[in-house]
């Protein structure tokens, strides 16, 4: 299960503030949707069928776009690595 | 309810060390449209990637240009450049604006002879020159400008053997006080070579000396180094006067206009820092202006701009292909227009926009190009909005020297079209095809059967 810090806070307009080690990051609208929903906990299903709803897109391009927004996260440290090892 | 545009999502790092040397986004309104026409149309009905021309802004830089110097100086002709671009149809505009034929190759001269051009309007440069050219070219009576001694030679030989006194001038390289210093064509001013070669044309008696020409570089960015192009030309213009009472007819000043691209590496962008017509202009013509020229005697001033007259009106379409990131998480976007089509990617930071709407959201992209091979780069490092596959973007100042430089490599080369004054799209040039390419090829007939 991917899982976000706890300790991470965002904004409405996407402001990203890691208070571990002081790191900050924007994210887009879309952006703001993926991190919150994962923040959530929503499974990734759920998380595409939200969004196919909503917007002009397909399965292919979210599944695309949510890995590699997921693979940023990680590279940024915003993932509890903790609950991936757990799951 | 209608559903709403998508935009990948994004998630940026907030950095507050070195400013970004490469600067801000630059773009802040999609190209939807070029002269009224929709890019999604043309892509549409020609195809991606395409080289789409705009007639209007041809006609429009020139006139800039040409008004830039006849309000300056009494008598001004240009000379299309043809190897900056010589589609056909772009030289005619040029040559209906007025414009005379500048060729470098026995293929531009023939070129120009086909396009119509009349052999006296065309001005022949460039180290290779065929005996078949020159013979031609003498016949023609066309301005031939030599770049060496072995042709200069040759040219006094034909001009007995044909009997006719070819109308010459020679090139002369110098020291206007930039670098790199052009000195690989025709004759050096400081060391003498341009003196000794003059003196053996007006020894022989055999040639028409004309004018005399130069060419100091290429995207120029100082035009004070043409005043002084334009000063050494004419000392020598009025040496060759006291000399040998004889006048010369034109000082052609060659080309090198900066266009308003940006070049590789360069912190402000084109459109800030390269000079205008007006400053070119005006170094030029006040140097000619100022020499010792009598005033009802100034010479003719011939120039061969390309780049500067023709790279605003070329525009690259193309679409996205995929979006990805390298192994250290930078974005990268592949597009389907490579460095065989856009010559210039390796010299230019090329100013890309997309085609369709987009929000104020932009990541640092390394634009590919669709080749298989590492050099294929179009950006190395771009400021662009969020790109989904199958988007479309526009290249822009892309008329200069990547319709001649262009390459069939890998994939082949697209149409090129060209909107009219009235909005009229003509294609002007057509895509390649697999039989187009193969039927230069021949298989010999033991190589035409095989088995696997």
């Amino acid at each position: 299960m991917i899982k976000i810090k706890s300790n991470i806070a965002i904004s409405d307009s996407g402001f990203i503030f890691n208070p571990a080690n002081g790191e900050s990051f924007s994210a887009n609208p879309i952006g703001i949707e993926f991190f919150n929903f994962i923040k959530q906990g929503k499974p990734q299903e759920d998380i595409f069928e939200n969004m196919l709803e909503k917007y002009n897109t397909d399965k292919n391009t979210l599944e695309k776009d949510y890995s590699d927004f997921v693979q940023t996260l990680n590279q940024f440290q915003l993932l509890d690595q903790d609950a991936e090892k757990e799951a | 309810m209608e559903k709403q545009r998508y935009e990948r999502p994004v998630i940026i790092k907030l950095e507050s060390n070195m400013p970004n040397k490469f600067g801000l986004r630059t773009e802040y309104k999609p190209k939807t449209h070029i002269d009224n026409v929709s890019v999604k149309d043309l892509i549409n009905e020609y195809g991606s990637p395409l080289f789409v021309i705009s007639e209007k802004t041809i006609r429009s830089t020139y006139k800039n240009a040409k008004k830039a110097f006849t309000t300056r100086y009494p008598k001004v002709q240009f000379a299309w450049s043809y190897k900056t671009n010589y589609l056909s149809a772009v030289c005619n505009v040029f040559h209906q604006e007025g414009s005379w034929a500048e060729v470098v190759s026995g293929f531009e001269y023939d070129k120009a002879i086909k396009n119509g051009v009349d052999g006296k309007k065309i001005i022949f440069n460039g180290p290779d020159k065929t005996e078949k050219d020159l013979t031609k070219a003498i016949e023609n009576d066309s301005l031939i400008h030599i770049d060496h001694l072995d042709e200069l030679y040759t040219i006094i030989e034909l001009s007995e053997k044909l009997n006719k006194k070819p109308k010459v001038a020679i090139r002369v390289n110098m020291d206007t006080g930039i670098y790199p210093m052009w000195d690989r064509f025709g004759f050096n001013y400081e060391n003498g070579q341009a003196w000794d070669a003059l003196n053996k044309i007006m020894r022989s008696k055999k040639l028409d000396l004309v004018g005399l020409h130069t060419h100091i570089g290429t995207f120029m960015l100082s035009p004070q180094a043409y005043g002084t192009a334009a000063y050494k030309l004419a000392e020598l213009a009025i040496g060759i006067q006291k000399k040998y009472d004889h006048e010369i007819k034109y000082i052609d000043m060659g080309g090198g206009f900066a266009s308003k691209n940006t070049l590789k590496g360069a912190y402000l962008p084109g459109v800030d820092t390269s000079p205008s017509f007006d400053d070119f202009s005006e170094a030029i013509t006040s140097a000619l202006i100022n020499s010792d020229f009598k005033p009802d005697k100034l010479p003719l001033l011939i120039l061969e701009t390309g780049r500067a007259l023709i790279d605003d009106a070329g525009f690259l379409l193309g679409t996205v292909i995929s979006n990805k990131r390298l192994s250290d998480g930078k974005r990268t976007t592949i597009i389907d227009v490579g460095v065989n089509i856009l010559f210039t990617s390796f010299w230019y930071d090329h100013k890309v926009t997309p085609a369709q709407p987009f929000t104020q959201y932009t990541e640092d992209t390394v634009l590919y190009g669709p080749l298989c091979m590492n050099i294929d780069v179009i950006r190395e490092n771009a400021s662009l909005p969020l790109l989904n596959k199958g988007d479309n973007i526009v290249i822009h100042q892309v008329g200069a020297y990547n319709m001649t430089q262009w390459m069939q490599f890998i994939t082949l080369r697209p149409k090129v079209v060209m909107i009219d004054m009235d909005g009229k799209t003509h294609i002007i040039r057509e895509n390649e095809s697999i039989d187009s390419i193969t039927s230069f090829e021949k298989v010999p007939e033991y190589l035409k059967k095989f088995e696997l």
